[in-house]
């Protein structure tokens, strides 16, 4: 038995998915800009999905969806436009805890001149407002901020902070890979200007992503060169991963409460029972606020590709904040944003979970997971017999090297 | 996820000599607790025959450097500390058949901790002599610490002098905007700015060379004192120098031991280079003598 726990990495297909999708490969596989019988059912499916999509996210229009090939797609092109329809504009707003799909983008404008604004979080990994809101002037050509993060699952008051720049004039976008399908949402009732959208993050395939532009919003296409998406996403659309989302979103509507009931539980009863049984760790990001699928764990005094590798070899996925699961020198930058400390934030482990998972999945995970923990800790130099040395900080002090 | 051999596997899963030896006489602790890696060594020394009777480890850190550390007590056990001295970090990634580039540090940590350790038994001090930066040239594992300080060190200018002198970016060359970004962020530094199009530095040094005119008796006497002084360095690292031949301002070596092949002899090379053109004050071109047969089939031919 193999138990995915790596929702936020990315999601299974969902089998309705892939069956709405097969037609679009072998039968209606004509360009849906072609005069013929295969396409003539193309742009139908392209328009049923928009449609689809429209209705999880509650958007007024359904040309405020602009289809993309990925949540990174989306997000260049939202900040990319924002500053190329108000070029006198050269400060941007973000957060220290975005994903590298912002992040990286503003570092590479910071290098052309602009100035970023990267906010700080607490320790929970919460935004101050009050400093938000002496940002904001003028000055500002976009505000970018996550709805909700992919490492602890903390969810940003984006819908308040959209108000608060658009009162200020000011453009927003929010980075909602991991909140659309999770949970429920408005659009219309907010002053939300772009949202991305990734959608392999709920159950339909890589490959596709969304962006949406409130209408009347000042935008500059990333790719031109054709008429698709009304000229705003040159490109012969994907058709089938088009339709795929559109599948994948409605299904996702369908089970937004279950998301929020039954999904909510079984991350409850992993997260209480590894706090309960096993000493020295502590849940991250704000535990009052956050998606219902992810809980973020610091096991402290050992290393998280170790603890993966163990839990892999026991059929159990999941995912790590340590340097070594990706190859750098420092453990993941939200984790150093909530000034966790390095013995604790290169242990965290991200269990995310979807509407496939189970209790008996729970339990299992249970009943390995203090083992993997013990076993570790054994080795480590912060750990003496059965707790951890006295000031384990001096206790070990190796020479950096 | 990484491509580990079967034998990290093994010695992850099933790690030996795990925990500190008990009446250990000698200890080393070295690693950095912000990368996440880090390593206590514990060695039981016989004080006659310096023999290394038991090794334990206690690692803080990922499945490469819980297996290096395992295989590291493995291959220092019954030897003599100056036996062990010689274990460099290529000899712990061969035992594990081989690491992925990002993780050869790992295996360098290892190395680093028995140093550690003998010095502890020794009453010295050890002192670390690199730092560490972000892995820039994934086909050659060149950090981006090594490519500042040879940009420093040997005023390099372009992308195609980083690689001539690290060897970093001459693979597949994705690292190429990122060495870029290190060339203008030093130029930077020294007042200067990045020009994609400026010409390799050997042009320039050229020039300065005329300035002290060696006799070529001269100039093989001095490069063999040079190479001389280094070996010591270099044999520390389990590794050796020899000077082959000197053709005009090319000296072609030989590196052996750790050097030879090792992911870290382009790095030799070129700090070898460096000395030779302080002491002498001409610009000296260092090349494996394994480039040699190239040249004399040229001069043959023509």
């Amino acid at each position: 038995m193999t138990i995915y726990l790596d929702n936020n990495a990315t999601t299974r297909v969902d089998p309705a998915v892939v069956d709405v999708m097969i037609p679009y490969f072998l039968e209606q596989y004509g360009n849906p800009s072609s005069i013929h019988k295969f396409a003539d059912g193309v742009a139908r499916g392209l328009k049923h999905a928009r449609g689809q999509v429209q209705s999880l996210i509650g958007c007024e229009h359904d040309s405020e969806i602009i289809f993309t090939s990925c949540g990174t797609e989306s997000n260049s092109t939202a900040i990319l436009s924002a500053i190329k329809a108000q070029p006198n504009k050269k400060e941007i707003i973000t957060t220290t805890v975005e994903h590298p799909a912002i992040l990286s983008v503003c570092e590479n404008l910071e290098k052309e001149g602009y100035t970023i604004h990267r906010m700080p979080v607490d320790k929970a990994g919460r935004l101050n407002l009050n400093a938000y809101k002496d940002l904001l002037s003028d000055q500002v050509a976009i505000v970018s901020v996550m709805w909700a993060n992919n490492e602890t699952g903390t969810i940003f008051p984006v819908v308040e902070m959209a108000s608060m720049a658009n009162a200020a004039g000011v453009m927003f976008h929010t980075d909602a890979v991991q909140a659309v399908g999770k949970i429920p949402m408005m659009l219309q009732d907010t002053k939300i200007d772009m949202l991305s959208i990734s959608g392999h993050k709920l159950h339909a395939p890589k490959g596709i992503g969304v962006l949406y532009l409130r209408r009347g919003t000042r935008y500059r296409p990333l790719l031109r060169g054709g008429h698709q998406e009304r000229g705003r996403r040159a490109g012969t659309e994907n058709s089938a991963s088009i339709v795929g989302l559109g599948k994948a979103c409605e299904l996702a509507l369908e089970y937004i409460e279950y998301e929020n009931t039954k999904v909510k539980a079984m991350r409850d009863r992993l997260e209480r029972g590894i706090t309960e049984q096993i000493p020295h760790c502590f849940v991250t990001g704000d535990m009052n606020n956050r998606l219902p699928n992810t809980t973020d764990i610091a096991f402290e005094y050992i290393e998280g590709e170790s603890i993966l590798m163990l839990l892999n070899k026991a059929g159990i996925a999941a995912s790590s904040g340590s340097a070594c699961t990706s190859g750098s020198l420092e453990p993941s930058h939200v984790m150093r944003a909530m000034d966790i400390p390095y013995t604790a934030a290169h242990g965290t482990i991200r269990f995310s979970f979807s509407r496939y998972n189970t209790m008996a999945e729970v339990d299992k995970v249970l009943q390995v997971m203090p083992g993997i923990v013990a076993t570790l800790r054994k080795l480590s130099p912060y750990w003496e017999g059965d707790g951890p040395a006295a000031n384990p900080e001096q206790a070990f002090q190796p020479t950096y090297a | 996820m990484w491509d580990y051999s079967d034998k990290v596997k093994e010695h992850f899963f099933n790690p030996k000599n795990a925990g500190a030896v008990v009446d250990a006489n000698a200890t080393g602790e070295v690693g950095s607790i912000s990368c996440g890696d880090a390593l206590r060594l514990t060695l039981k020394v016989d004080d006659d025959s310096e023999v290394i009777l038991e090794a334990g480890f206690q690692t803080f850190g990922c499945g490469s450097a819980i297996a290096s550390s395992s295989v590291l007590t493995e291959i220092i056990k019954g030897m003599t500390l100056d036996e062990a001295l010689k274990v460099t970090n290529q000899d712990i990634a061969d035992q594990l058949e081989g690491l992925p580039p990002e993780k050869m540090h790992c295996s360098v940590m290892g190395r680093e901790a028995l140093q550690a350790a003998i010095a502890n038994y020794r009453g010295e001090e050890w002192k670390d002599d690199h730092e560490e930066g972000a892995l820039v040239c994934k086909c050659f594992a060149i950090d981006a610490v090594m490519i500042e300080e040879m940009v420093w060190a040997n005023k390099l200018r372009t992308v195609e002098d980083v690689t001539n002198f690290t060897k970093a970016g001459g693979g597949c060359a994705s690292c190429h905007e990122d060495i870029e970004a290190i060339l203008e962020k030093v130029l930077a530094e020294k007042g200067e700015k990045f020009d994609p199009n400026a010409a390799p530095i050997e042009q320039t040094a050229k020039v300065t060379a005329i300035k002290a005119p060696l006799t070529n008796l001269q100039r093989i006497k001095k490069i063999e004192q040079v190479l001389e002084s280094l070996r010591p360095a270099l044999m520390a690292d389990g590794g050796d120098v020899e000077l082959v031949e000197v053709i005009g301002n090319t000296a072609y070596v030989n590196m052996t031991g750790a050097c030879n092949g090792c992911q870290m002899a382009a790095m030799t090379i070129a700090g070898v280079q460096q000395r030779l053109m302080e002491v002498m004050g001409e610009f000296i071109k260092v090349v494996p003598a394994s480039e040699m047969s190239k040249l004399v089939n040229i001069e043959a031919v023509s």
